[in-house]
């Protein structure tokens, strides 16, 4: 029996789930705190932007920005079987090109800045 | 100790008499700290010896008392009467064809075993002379919860995948493989990947975990599979990106 090719899938979709369960929280928590007018100044719009600009911190956000992505994507795909969606194929294009689309954009966007 | 009357429902077939599987109840009285498969036997003795199910040693080590109680997979052995409330369901394993009554027909899981060759296969064939394959307290401790596997299939039962695609080879022949991957004096990793890092073997499981809920050894067959996943994917990268690296 041939061996599978799922682990391009599997690969991001473990990475990018590691990855969420440890930003993600992280994310939720300190836009919680901005959003209550608390910014501290770590995160202050000048840093952020130099952060952004500095190629190690497009490289950043770049990887959990579209890991995060295959990482849902995948998941999704998973439940919507689990769940008696049993339109694989097509579920897997939509999630899939989605995740695609959102990394393509973080790249174009990421390159603007 | 004190006796009272238990209702069980067990699914009856015999194949050469019935054309379809169907419930009988028992009215059955049994010792208040008994289990399930104790009914079973009072049940056989005392009222319906056509009764037939597997069960060989009572304690939780032979693995052949799996069946469904109360729509769970669990070993009757295990399962205390005091636990549960009202009538008590029976059937066979779920995702097995029956046998006769609570007998399932195991063919297909005794194959999927047999082709993870679960078995030492040594790097080095070494003559008797030249000593013991040693082993250090570490190098056990990454294996051995996994050797814990009675073969008792409450797994196959409690997995969904398998229930749908029955192709996939399940929780506990991957786990199985794994133990040996995991064993320092083993060399057959190779050989047990042309079997398990396919899309029938490993990639067909989606995490939902049911088989480590089920476990009655607490060998946590999911995790298993999970590292199984992780080594797999590595190797599919060291295949496609480093062709010259030599495993």
């Amino acid at each position: 029996m041939a061996k599978s090719n799922k682990p391009i899938i599997w690969g991001t979709f473990a990475a990018g789930g590691t990855l969420s369960a440890f930003v993600t929280p992280v994310l939720i928590l300190l836009t919680l705190l901005v959003a209550l007018g608390h910014t501290p100044e770590m995160l202050a719009y000048a840093r952020l932007h130099a952060f952004a600009a500095h190629w190690f911190g497009k490289l950043s956000l770049f990887a959990v920005i579209s890991l995060s992505l295959w990482g849902a994507a995948h998941r999704l795909r998973i439940t919507c079987y689990d769940f008696g969606i049993r339109a694989d194929t097509l579920v897997a294009t939509i999630v899939y090109l989605v995740a695609a689309f959102g990394s393509v954009a973080a790249i174009v966007y990421l390159s603007r800045i | 100790m004190s006796e009272r009357v238990y209702q069980l429902e067990v699914l009856r077939y015999h194949p050469e008499t019935d054309s379809e599987p169907h419930f009988q109840r028992y009215s059955v009285s049994c010792e208040e700290e008994w289990v399930v498969l104790d009914a079973l036997n009072r049940i056989k003795e005392t009222i319906d010896p056509t009764l037939s199910y597997r069960w060989s040693c009572h304690m939780a080590v032979c693995g052949s008392c799996g069946m469904m109680i109360n729509g769970e997979p669990m070993l009757a052995c295990k399962s205390f009467l005091r636990d549960y409330q009202g009538v008590i369901r029976v059937e066979p394993l779920a995702h097995f064809p029956i046998e006769r009554d609570l007998v399932t027909v195991i063919d297909d899981f005794m194959d999927k075993f047999k082709r993870v060759k679960p078995y030492l296969i040594p790097k080095h064939e070494k003559p008797v002379s030249e000593g013991e394959y040693l082993q250090s307290p570490a190098q056990l401790k990454k294996f051995k919860q996994y050797t814990m596997c009675i073969n008792c299939m409450l797994c196959y039962a409690a997995c969904p995948e398998y229930g749908l695609i029955p192709k996939f080879l399940g929780p506990a022949a991957i786990s199985m493989a794994h133990r040996y991957n995991q064993d320092s004096r083993d060399g057959g990793r190779d050989e047990r990947q042309e079997e398990i890092a396919t899309t029938e073997g490993v990639w067909e499981c989606s995490f939902v975990g049911a088989c480590s809920e089920v476990c009655p050894e607490h060998v946590d067959p999911a995790s298993a599979l999970q590292q199984v996943k992780i080594k797999s994917t590595v190797d599919w990268y060291k295949e496609h990106l480093m062709p010259w690296v030599k495993k």
